[in-house]
């Protein structure tokens, strides 16, 4: 499940939705990326592209599913103006086994922040900052 | 044909989306972003170093030699940096 929104998200209740997901489920791995305050950042501000981020985002997760033996998927990132400790992206992963749970969740998260088309602008005292790409996130999802 | 334009392009360009049409002989993603670069000061910056930009067309990723016609939506964008 996919879900793009400007709302908050709640981690605990996105994970027992797919811990009870079925009896066969073993392991749910998951991941919460949140907005790091260093450097005197006030705010960041996450601009998407309506559309086809939902669409990269279904690409991603049935790539994923393909690759491991997933019982579920749920990815769920922010848009608009977030604040330093909030909670930008969560991607849980349930499956039988926690090897395919690790390596479905990592794999989703590296793809996404290559793949996602998503931008981020930082505040920090007045200025306001796009973020450049890193080459290691390149390097990351390359792995795969 | 509907160009969009996202991050510090939109910024740059003053506006997130125009429709156009390109001049006959502009064909692929490439030739649209030097003829879009010829419009205004703004647009000129924006597409000044074009191995920094990405594009899709009809929200799938595209490469410049990619051939776009009048009903696709383009859109032009930085490298992207969400998680």
């Amino acid at each position: 499940m996919i879900r793009v929104q400007s709302e908050d998200f709640d981690p605990g209740a996105e994970i027992a939705r797919l811990s009870e997901h079925s009896t066969a489920t073993g392991a749910v791995a998951s991941f919460v990326g949140l907005v790091r305050g260093d450097d005197d950042l006030t705010a960041m501000t996450l601009e998407h592209y309506p559309g086809m981020t939902e669409r990269q985002l279904e690409a991603i997760e049935a790539e994923a599913r393909c690759r491991w033996q997933l019982l579920d998927v749920t990815v769920i990132h922010r848009h608009g103006r977030l604040l330093p400790g909030d909670r930008i992206v969560l991607v849980v992963v349930a499956s039988s086994h926690r090897g395919d749970a690790f390596a479905a969740c990592e794999f989703l998260m590296d793809w996404l922040k290559t793949k996602a088309p998503f931008w981020k602008m930082e505040e920090r005292s007045g200025r306001q900052d796009w973020v450049d790409a890193k080459s290691e996130d390149d390097s990351r999802a390359e792995r795969w | 044909m509907k160009i969009l334009y996202f991050a510090w392009l939109r910024s740059k360009i003053g506006c997130g989306e125009e429709e156009l049409t390109p001049p006959v002989g502009t064909a692929t993603v490439g030739q649209i972003m030097a003829w879009l670069a010829t419009r205004s000061p703004g647009h000129a910056e924006a597409f000044a170093k074009p191995a920094l930009i990405r594009a899709a067309i009809n929200q799938d990723f595209a490469t410049p030699d990619q051939p776009v016609g009048p009903n696709d939506e383009l859109a032009f964008f930085p490298p992207v940096t969400g998680g």
